[in-house]
């Protein structure tokens, strides 16, 4: 069990020692994305912005511009509500290639109420073209992720969650960049997740298949740009596709699939939040009270197949 | 290049600005004409770029962050052999490569602006990596005194004077007009000097409308420091055109053809008199 953003850390400054044009720029969020060990030991590659992340996003593309591998680091729900402008802007219109980290995503901050919510930012951020969107569902997709994040020439969103995660990349599996990855075959039904919700995904899956149900799973975590074409072999060989994101159910993974599959004779039902500002509580009680574990996905799996 | 020379680079690019918004039916037209000097003076004599470094990691770097008057920056950037003469002879048309904001696909324009209070954080970003990387270019950023209503400019201010950017130059354009009318009644900004004081920064004041002054001004910019600097720089909005002077209704103007012919002749009858001092 790992938190992705102390993953994301330790693989950025480990990287960072090494080449001194990365740069982590935050505000006032270096507990928070557990970036102390990297501002301690390199200050000069550590950019404190203080509480404003308008400002943040700015000077993360100013750096960017003059050839600074910049990763702008705080809360996931500021940076694409207050800097929403900036992030449109000066990243994704400019073409400026800052990668942003935004931590404790969707419900992480739970108990904290919707002001630290972002379950918004995928419905927000796919509309902005040349913008990336990534929710790593794990330590080991985290790291690959960085890795690869440094030296890509585009902007781009990573959200990852707060707690620790249970490993979903383990064994054979590796997390492909920008593919959906398939972590369980099956033609029966499909079951798509991203982020936090990959791992519940696939423990319903693995449910299903005790039960006889051939349930595929795909990690949807690269939202965009998306591997449309695992999305369309699955409407061709499953019935029913489900999709559950720790995001709105308006505008994030279920709109993305149903807007691409609007044309197939493939059912699709989403799991997300509804149109209301979620529980309090932590994210398990979140999960479960909006039926995002593997528990709430079996269940509408199995009632979704019976439609 | 002296001052005399600048005025009338200065003038020739009223004139084709006032050309090139008529030609268009569109553009900032008041504030256009409030900062075409200082753009002069900036890339004729301050500024290092050239068209054949617009690449060169050491050259200085300007943000128009009052994007909407990018007109004055397209006349500036053709007047020095960096904007191709068609491309801005289409300004305005279906599919021209140029908009009514600044675009980076444009030669000699860094990056993309138009929403108000971004570009000051821009500078701040490119400032700092000049310090981490020991290059001794500078960065300007030009902003509106309409624009000072926007509070993200204040984040950026205090950034800077963390940073000590002593390598970053900030220039209001101070016309008092905004789109409603005078500043003043808008959101009062008149203690700008001291609030920018407040706020860390060298603050100096010129008359825009003085290549003179705003030469020397620039001259006078000191190197390290350890301080941002901020130029007010009092200008005239509509400055050339005498109907145009100090009318918020030409913040974005058109002129008309009889009103188009007063103000080419006011401006080429200034431009004459130029050429013969300076011939």
């Amino acid at each position: 069990m790992l938190a992705c953003r102390k993953t994301f850390t330790e693989t950025l400054l480990e990287l960072a020692r090494k080449d001194k044009d990365i740069i982590a720029v935050t505000t006032d969020a270096r507990g928070s994305v557990t970036l102390g060990d990297f501002a301690e030991e390199l200050p000069a590659q550590f950019v404190e912005c203080g509480i404003a992340e308008q400002d943040a996003v700015g000077i993360s593309a100013g750096l960017a511009h003059s050839g600074k591998k910049v990763f702008c680091c705080g809360p996931a729900c500021f940076y694409v509500a207050r800097s929403l402008e900036q992030v449109k802007v000066d990243m994704a219109y400019s073409g400026n290639p800052v990668k942003i980290l935004g931590v404790s995503g969707g419900v992480a901050y739970g108990a904290l109420g919707a002001t630290h919510h972002s379950l918004h930012d995928i419905a927000a951020l796919r509309c902005f073209p040349g913008m990336n969107i990534v929710l790593p569902p794990d330590a080991a997709a985290t790291e690959t992720l960085v890795r690869f994040l440094v030296d890509f020439p585009e902007p781009v969103y990573v959200r990852v969650g707060r707690a620790g995660v249970p490993d979903v990349y383990e064994g054979d599996f590796r997390f492909e960049i920008g593919k959906a990855n398939t972590l369980l075959e099956g033609n029966d039904i499909t079951l798509i997740g991203a982020g936090e919700t990959v791992w519940h995904v696939l423990q319903a899956g693995k449910a299903l298949k005790e039960k006889g149900i051939g349930a595929r799973v795909l990690d949807f975590s690269w939202i965009k740009p998306f591997d449309r074409d695992a999305l369309l072999k699955a409407a061709r060989e499953t019935s029913r596709i489900l999709t559950v994101e720790e995001h709105s159910r308006f505008g994030g993974l279920g709109a993305l699939v149903t807007e691409t599959l609007s044309e197939a004779p493939v059912p699709v039902r989403i799991l997300g939040i509804p149109d209301e500002n979620a529980v309090h509580g932590c994210s398990k009680e979140i999960f479960h009270h909006y039926g995002l574990d593997a528990e709430g996905i079996e269940t509408a799996a199995l009632d979704f197949l019976k439609k | 290049m002296s001052s005399q020379a600048l005025k009338l680079i200065s003038e020739r690019n009223r004139k084709r600005l006032l050309e090139v918004i008529y030609s268009a039916r569109a553009g900032h037209t008041g504030g256009d004409l409030s900062c075409l000097n200082v753009l002069t003076a900036l890339y004729f004599h301050t500024l290092n770029i050239s068209k054949d470094q617009l690449s060169d990691p050491e050259r200085d770097r300007f943000i128009l962050s009052k994007g909407h008057c990018v007109e004055s920056l397209f006349v500036t950037l053709e007047s020095k052999g960096i904007l191709p003469k068609e491309d801005l002879d289409s300004l305005g048309r279906y599919g021209s490569p140029l908009g009514g904001h600044p675009t980076s696909n444009v030669p000699g324009i860094e990056v993309n602006s138009g929403a108000l209070g971004h570009g000051l954080s821009i500078g701040v970003g490119m400032a700092l990596a000049a310090k981490m990387d020991g290059r001794q270019y500078r960065t300007f950023v030009l902003m509106g005194d309409g624009e000072q209503g926007e509070g993200s400019i204040y984040e950026a201010a205090m950034a800077a004077h963390q940073y000590k950017l002593d390598n970053l130059v900030a220039i209001i354009d101070r016309n008092h007009l905004q789109i409603s009318g005078d500043t003043e009644d808008v959101m009062a900004i008149d203690d700008i000097h001291v609030k920018w004081t407040a706020f860390g920064w060298e603050v100096t004041e010129m008359n825009g409308d003085d290549m003179d002054d705003i030469v020397r001004t620039l001259d006078e910019l000191h190197p390290g420091g350890g301080k941002p600097h901020l130029i007010i720089s009092h200008s005239t909005k509509g400055k050339g055109v005498s109907y145009m002077e100090n009318v918020a209704k030409w913040h974005h103007g058109v002129p008309t053809e009889e009103q188009y012919v007063q103000a080419i002749q006011e401006i080429e009858s200034r431009i004459k008199e130029m050429e013969g001092t300076i011939c």
